[in-house]
């Protein structure tokens, strides 16, 4: 219908535009209903984790679940930090977060730099044999710590590093992944700088040092994070490698915590370990974000 | 300062040979200019120089020392690279320092050469910042700043004009050579730009597909190409070619397109009738006079650049020519215009070989 001139065009319009306004505030709610379901849905765990850990054992025994913090937060963590919780009172949180975080520590600076280095290899160096090299360390990406545990855990009998830092850590040190990720930013690398430095005079290792590492810093950066919590979450491994208490980890030690039986779980004690557990990876997220996002906005090449 | 000699030089890499046996001797304190198209071997052929590569055979001589054996560093040369290669990490000042930091060069006497370097160079203002924070002249500078500060016996430079515009890059080509005059030091320049080639160099190495095709200075290469490729490839316009034969004795050429066109100086040799190319520079052709007769040219483009217009067109034969004529009030397209090729301006060329001809002596 063609409406009269003037004044209905503009009438019109408007309602047109109400309406189109309309459509979009429904899809508005109808985007954010999915989003705030989805934070839900990852952060009601965490919720009930961090109340659980703030009330009484029998609280929780008996089969409530309270969503809002109860008055016993300092007892649990008091007690968690320095004994452990629910049924593993063997060694305290303390010692544990300590242990983990020297782990997920060592694994992650020895993958960077081992990988580092087999990379630098792989890619600026023509040897005989280079790319056999290359593949024998991507196939082992196929074989996870899972696969050869059995062989492993003989060789480190044989070196008798059972029950300590090392065994914990070798085996996990090794890092296909890494090396794979550093090769493909290395072949980055334009030619005509290792060129540069080699009219400059320096050797393989100072052009590592001087430029390939500093160039390299967001990638260490952000695979620092992925390594970290890799090292931080291991279970198995410690699990097999370590049976002397001061050596347990927080993963490890949470598992043990947890009964099986008709036991009573004394869930605020575990429950606040697991809160403690979770907080060295959050801020190793929370400090490297900021390292990676710089990174990522000024791009140097 | 040094001199440079490569004796012989070969390379190949696999099954392909790119560089046939070049001979070069550089004097103290020159500049020489290595220009051809892209592939012609220019780049491997600095590169050789540099250390960078080794040659298949043959030798690299500086200031009379084999060097050929010689690792880059210890050839105490330095080189400005196409796209700088400046480290994105270090400050300008780093960037300049790192060699002499290298070299353990004491660091008071560092920071002395980088601030005269970059004081020579203009870009004093800017030894704090990173190369990214650079415009692409003064990224330019830093590199040359680089390479000078090392006080180098040999500078080479790979095209490094070739990624800035072209105003700058005017500007960048003569500010090179008051430098390279000022200093003093024997260098190298690869090109494929022969208006840079022709201002740059006291002398010049036009390659083509392996070899030297003709090393002489620039007017030389100008005024008498040792070849087809060369005439063809120095000079812009390029040079027109036209299909001939021997005639009067070796006096004269007789086109393919008609006209006899007899020699200003003296008869090439070689029989009757011999397959011949006479090469002549859109620049030297005239108008010919009303009554003349002349070369028909039948224009098919015209391109009036103001001071001259450039005409495209086609000879009788259906030969593709290019003159040059001052002035903006040329004929213009689908006009014939009668053409005269003045006999002192023809370059004579075997039709086989494509080697220039020169007059018997």
């Amino acid at each position: 219908m063609r409406a009269p001139e003037g004044i209905a065009p503009a009438e019109e319009a408007a309602a047109a535009a109400a309406s189109a306004r309309r459509r979009r505030l429904l899809d508005r709610i109808w985007t954010h209903g999915w989003l705030i379901l989805g934070v839900l849905v990852f952060a009601l765990p965490i919720w009930i984790t961090l109340v659980g850990s703030t009330h009484d054992a029998a609280t929780i025994g008996r089969g409530e679940v309270p969503l809002l913090p109860g008055p016993h937060a300092a007892e649990n963590y008091a007690t968690a930090w320095t004994q452990g919780g629910g049924r593993f009172r063997a060694a305290g949180a303390a010692a544990m977060l300590w242990n983990s975080a020297l782990m997920a520590l060592l694994i992650a600076a020895g993958k960077i730099a081992i990988s580092l280095l087999s990379a630098y290899a792989v890619v600026f160096f023509s040897f005989p044999g280079r790319m056999a090299f290359f593949w024998m360390i991507f196939i082992t990406l196929m074989l996870p710590v899972e696969v050869r545990i059995i062989p492993t855990f003989q060789v480190m009998v044989d070196l008798s590093l059972i029950n300590t830092m090392a065994g914990l850590v070798v085996p996990l040190v090794a890092s296909a992944t890494a090396t794979l990720l550093f090769r493909q930013f290395f072949l980055t690398i334009p030619d005509e700088y290792v060129e540069a430095a080699k009219m400059d005079g320096a050797g393989p290792l100072r052009f590592f040092r001087d430029v390939v590492v500093p160039l390299s810093v967001t990638n260490i950066a952000a695979l620092f994070v992925i390594l970290f919590i890799y090292g931080w979450n291991q279970y198995l491994w410690p699990l097999l490698v370590v049976n002397d208490r001061s050596l347990e980890t927080i993963v490890v030690g949470l598992s043990k915590m947890i009964g099986t039986g008709d036991a009573q779980n004394e869930w605020n004690t575990i429950m606040a370990t697991a809160v403690m557990a979770m907080l060295p990876p959050v801020a190793v997220v929370v400090l490297m974000q900021r390292w990676f996002v710089r990174g990522l906005t000024e791009t140097e090449k | 300062m040094a001199t440079l000699e490569l004796v012989g030089v070969r390379k190949s890499f696999g099954s392909v040979q790119v560089l046939h046996g070049i001979d070069l001797s550089v004097a103290d304190g020159e500049m020489v200019v290595i220009v051809g198209a892209s592939g012609c071997g220019k780049s491997t052929l600095l590169r050789i120089v540099a250390g960078l590569e080794t040659p298949t055979e043959g030798r690299v001589l500086i200031d009379g020392r084999d060097v050929t054996p010689l690792e880059p560093a210890d050839r105490d040369i330095a080189m400005v690279f196409q796209n700088y290669a400046l480290y994105p990490h270090m400050s300008v000042f780093d960037n300049m320092a790192y060699g002499l930091k290298i070299r353990r060069v004491p660091r008071a006497e560092i920071r002395r050469r980088v601030q005269e370097t970059a004081e020579l160079l203009g870009i004093s203002s800017l030894l704090d910042r990173r190369p990214r924070q650079l415009s692409g002249g003064q990224r330019q500078r830093v590199a040359m700043g680089r390479a000078i500060v090392r006080e180098p016996r040999l500078f080479l430079f790979d095209e490094p004009l070739s990624n800035l515009d072209a105003k700058l890059r005017v500007q960048m080509r003569a500010e090179i050579r008051r430098l390279q005059k000022r200093l003093g030091v024997t260098s190298l320049f690869v090109t494929h730009d022969q208006t840079e080639a022709m201002t740059l160099g006291d002398r010049l190495v036009v390659m083509h597909q392996g070899r030297a095709a003709q090393i002489a200075t620039p007017m030389e290469v100008w005024a008498r190409p040792a070849d087809t490729y060369v005439a063809g490839f120095i000079g812009s316009p390029a040079m027109n070619f036209l299909d001939a034969t021997l005639a009067e004795e070796g006096r004269a050429a007789a086109l393919a397109a008609g006209p006899v066109l007899r020699f200003a100086d003296g008869p090439r040799p070689g029989p009757e009738g011999r397959r011949i190319v006479v090469g002549v520079r859109p620049e030297h052709v005239h108008a010919a006079p009303g009554d003349e007769g002349g070369l028909p040219l039948a224009i098919e483009l015209a391109e009036p650049l103001g001071s001259e217009t450039v005409l495209h067109g086609r000879l009788p034969g259906g030969e593709s020519f290019t003159a040059r004529l001052p002035g903006a009030a040329a004929p213009q397209a689908g006009a014939v215009l009668p053409l005269r090729l003045p006999a002192d301006t023809l370059h004579i060329f075997d039709a086989e070989t494509g080697l220039r001809l020169d007059p018997r002596a």
